[in-house]
């Protein structure tokens, strides 16, 4: 066996093994052990994926002594090992970006609690991409959310603890849920390896048994990573936890954890059930209206927001509901769509949080949007970060969010009964994006009304920053290959859903 | 014939002091034990008033429910709403969990080759005779590594909520502990020098014997805890100190997860290339036999007591 299969086994287990050792380090040594650990694991993750690409097939790893359906295993594709470089990139970058925060707003002796947290958080996002049995993803869903919490109120004020308690129980909620749905499934299947429950159910849906169990597991596990990844109804807990939380942690818990949480319905979709069931069932018109919804009341309230880090955030609800809303046109390129969108958002999100909070440092720390004016020429890479930030998420050429619209509407176009509402919806919430976004690129190159206290705003220059400025750049470049070069990406999403069956 | 005895030597007497504690006349605590008058809890009536009051300003503050229709109308739209949720969600599960296959038939579907393969060659290949031990940590290890993991973070996130740094704060919480504390409690102090040491053995023995018997690191690591719990009860913050601080308890999680790890990798990188493992599964039944088990039981138990210790003396001051 070639030594490069046993990677995404390292990759884990590192990240997993780096949690504990951070706590007996200081806060400094934890950071630098993070960002190897971080930069290691990507590394590895493209070998992988340079591996499996060559392969051309998928490979299973056991891990232990016993194959599955007795042991566990883990299985690597080309779209999972193309997700974790993914992962490890941006999150890289957010932790980057956000260094100066984190000094400032955590608490001396609990900055080697923040790496714990991240670090167990990129196991567990690494587990959930590649895991090949159900329980297994539970388990790590927990680690997943308990990190989460742990991210959003080691920034210590009123606020970021309301967040956290809100964002804990909707999320319990969702992983109880979730779970239910899993006990339905093993009862009448059982099996937990995802291969083994997808042969049961299709035997089981030939036949005509257990419908409903079946039915009321998928409803229950949907509901439940809805939930987890802020699907419009269940978006309560999210403005909060993003608009409050330290920079680095609002922007990976935008840009991955609720992604992750994605990865796997999909997961469950297409390995667990079986996507030709899934499209016949109802389930999947609901996440759809439930899209479509997200589309537009995630952009009206942003519109209505003050605060420019609450107004990305409710920007995100929006943005996760375009994702729901792709894999509710129940075609394949409609989920290779959703798919490109997790990158794209991914990508462009965490670059406006991060952009977002140069800006506020260039006001005085204030997140108003009348203070920022003008914010732009006092910070000059963060305006202009923002400003492409923006324009990829309204969806304009050359950016990212332009080629996962194009993608959406390309494929809606195709649809008998689905056509009309999406294209609508797109085209709403294509201009109300418009009008928030860019009443904030306006507001922040006005120059400053008389009313600004001057005396706290200054000039930021690049050098004063040097890991967010970095940070930034690499976020325009990430966003502009993705715009300009997306040919390879969708191709490479195409191949790995085809690994999936 | 009775002895006629002089009122002075009849006092001595055990009988003379029975028929007194019967009737009531002498106490027989008194000048034996030193006794301190219990002071009773009054309610500062001023104070509760005061604190409805504010609580009622706050409730006001919060929901001006006559002024705002809008609140007052979305209040009971909500509660009709929940209800009719609940009821919903309560048939719909109801109705899924009827459809179920009826419990503990045996041609049910989750009795199929898994399961069979657990009981029939459980013993034989992880070396364990509680087969569910041998399932947790040696076939699905994987997911128990998650499991501990799991305890670990969320130590962390109490530490991260809870645990007091600064300086004065610290010394501040110190003062609150000591006086809400009952100190020096005998009756406690004995009954914990009792019970504390068969605990830890209790603990300890579940925890070697999880491979032979029911148990396991799980249960045993929590009865270490709950044993370290009543000590810390019984004797204070002093004495517990002595021996775990909150140094400790990072080197200890950090020893037995790092082990963990450890073990594990070595036996996921072996089984995945199809390695000959050098660890023998030795004699079943022994003490020193199934491999790795032993060696990750003893690393869960570290952790889980460990996070209940944590736990408690988290809430309770904020630290060690």
């Amino acid at each position: 066996m070639d030594f490069v299969r046993n990677f995404p086994f390292i990759s884990i287990i590192l990240s997993l093994f780096s949690g504990p050792l951070s706590s007996i380090l200081s806060g400094k040594w934890a950071k630098r052990i993070n960002t190897a650990v971080i930069a290691v694991i990507g590394v590895m993750s493209a070998c992988v994926l340079a591996y499996v690409a060559g392969t051309g097939e998928e490979f299973i790893y056991y891990m232990g002594h016993f194959p599955a359906p007795w042991g566990n295993e883990i299985r690597v594709g080309e779209l999972e090992a193309f997700m974790a470089v993914f992962f490890c990139i941006i999150m890289l970058l957010c932790m980057l970006g956000g260094m100066k925060e984190r000094l400032t707003q955590i608490e001396e002796s609990k900055q080697n609690l923040y790496y714990i947290m991240v670090n167990l958080l990129l196991c567990s996002l690494l587990a959930l991409i590649y895991t090949n049995d159900l329980f297994t993803a539970y388990v790590f869903v927990e680690i997943n959310t308990i990190s989460a919490c742990g991210l959003i109120m080691i920034r210590q004020n009123g606020r970021t603890f309301e967040a956290a308690i809100r964002y804990m129980i909707m999320s319990l909620l969702g992983s109880g849920l979730l779970l239910l749905g899993l006990c339905f499934l093993y009862s009448v299947t059982g099996h937990l390896l995802m291969s083994n429950i997808q042969q049961q159910v299709r035997l089981l849906t030939a036949m005509g048994e257990y419908h409903i169990p079946l039915m009321v597991a998928l409803c229950l596990m949907s509901v439940g990573l809805a939930i987890k990844s802020a699907l419009y109804p269940f978006h309560s807990w999210l403005p909060d936890a993003y608009g409050y939380s330290t920079v680095s942690s609002a922007a990976i818990l935008s840009s991955l954890v609720s992604k992750g949480y994605i990865f796997l319905l999909i997961k469950i979709f297409y390995r667990v059930i079986g996507f030709d069931i899934i499209c016949e069932s109802k389930v999947i018109h609901v996440l759809y209206v439930f899209g479509i919804m997200g589309m537009i009341m995630g952009s009206v309230s942003a519109i209505r927001e003050d605060n420019i880090r609450r107004m990305i955030a409710y920007s995100s609800v929006a943005q996760v509901g375009y994702i729901y809303m792709g894999l509710g046109l129940g075609t394949e390129a409609g989920v290779v769509a959703s798919i490109y969108h997790v990158l794209s958002h991914a990508a462009t999100k965490s670059l406006l949080f991060v952009a977002a909070s140069g800006l506020t440092d260039a006001s005085g720390g204030s997140v108003r949007f009348k203070d920022l004016r003008g914010a732009g020429y006092r910070h000059k890479l963060a305006g202009i970060a923002f400003m492409v930030g923006s324009l990829s998420m309204v969806g304009l050429p050359m950016f990212s969010g332009f080629i996962s619209k194009l993608l959406f509407s390309q494929e809606a176009v195709g649809h008998t009964h689905k056509m009309l509402p999406t294209l609508i919806a797109l085209a709403v919430s294509t201009v109300l994006n418009a009008v928030y976004f860019m009443k904030t690129v306006i507001s922040i190159y006005m120059p400053p009304g008389e009313e600004v206290e001057l005396a706290e705003s200054r000039n930021i220059a690049m050098r004063e920053q040097p890991g967010k400025s970095v940070a930034l750049v690499c976020f325009i470049i990430l966003n502009l290959i993705m715009g300009l070069n997306s040919e390879p990406i969708i191709h490479l999403i195409e191949t790995g859903l085809g690994m999936f069956r | 014939m009775s002895k006629k005895v002089s009122q002075e030597q009849y006092e001595k007497t055990f009988s003379y002091k029975f028929r007194q504690w019967l009737d009531g006349t002498k106490d027989p605590f008194l000048d034996t034990l030193e006794m301190k008058r219990q002071e009773e809890f009054h309610e500062d009536e001023e104070v509760s008033r005061q604190h409805d009051e504010d609580i009622r300003q706050h409730v006001q503050h919060a929901y001006d429910l006559e002024h705002n229709a809008e609140v007052k109308i979305f209040r009971k739209i909500y509660k009709v709403f929940c209800v009719l949720f609940c009821v919903f969600l309560v048939a719909m599960l109801l109705e899924a969990v009827s459809e179920l296959p009826t419990f503990g038939e045996p041609d049910n579907p989750v009795n199929n080759e898994v399961s069979e393969r657990y009981i029939e060659k459980g013993l034989q290949e992880t070396g364990a005779v509680n087969i569910v031990t041998g399932m947790i940590l040696d076939y699905r290890a994987f997911d128990t590594l998650g499991e501990s993991h799991v305890l670990f973070i969320a130590t962390c996130t109490v530490l991260i909520l809870l645990r007091v740094d600064k300086k004065g704060s610290r010394d501040l919480s110190e003062t609150d502990d000591r006086s809400h504390e009952p100190k020096n409690d005998v009756i406690l102090q004995t009954v914990a020098r009792l019970l504390v040491p068969p605990i830890f053995l209790f603990g300890i023995y579940i925890i070697l014997a999880g491979h032979l018997g029911p148990g396991g690191g799980f249960s045993g690591g929590a009865v270490i805890g709950a044993g370290l719990i009543l000590y810390l009860n019984a004797f204070g913050f002093a004495m517990t100190e002595r021996f775990f601080t909150a140094k400790t308890y990072r080197i200890m999680s950090f020893g037995a997860l790092a082990c963990y790890s450890i073990a594990k990798s070595y036996s996921f990188y072996t089984g995945a290339n199809h390695i000959e493992s050098v660890i023998p599964l030795g004699e079943p039944g022994a003490i020193l036999s199934s491999g790795l088990i032993l060696l990750l039981n003893i690393c869960v138990g570290i952790v889980v007591a460990g996070t209940m210790y944590t736990f408690y003396v988290m809430f309770r001051k904020g630290g060690y």
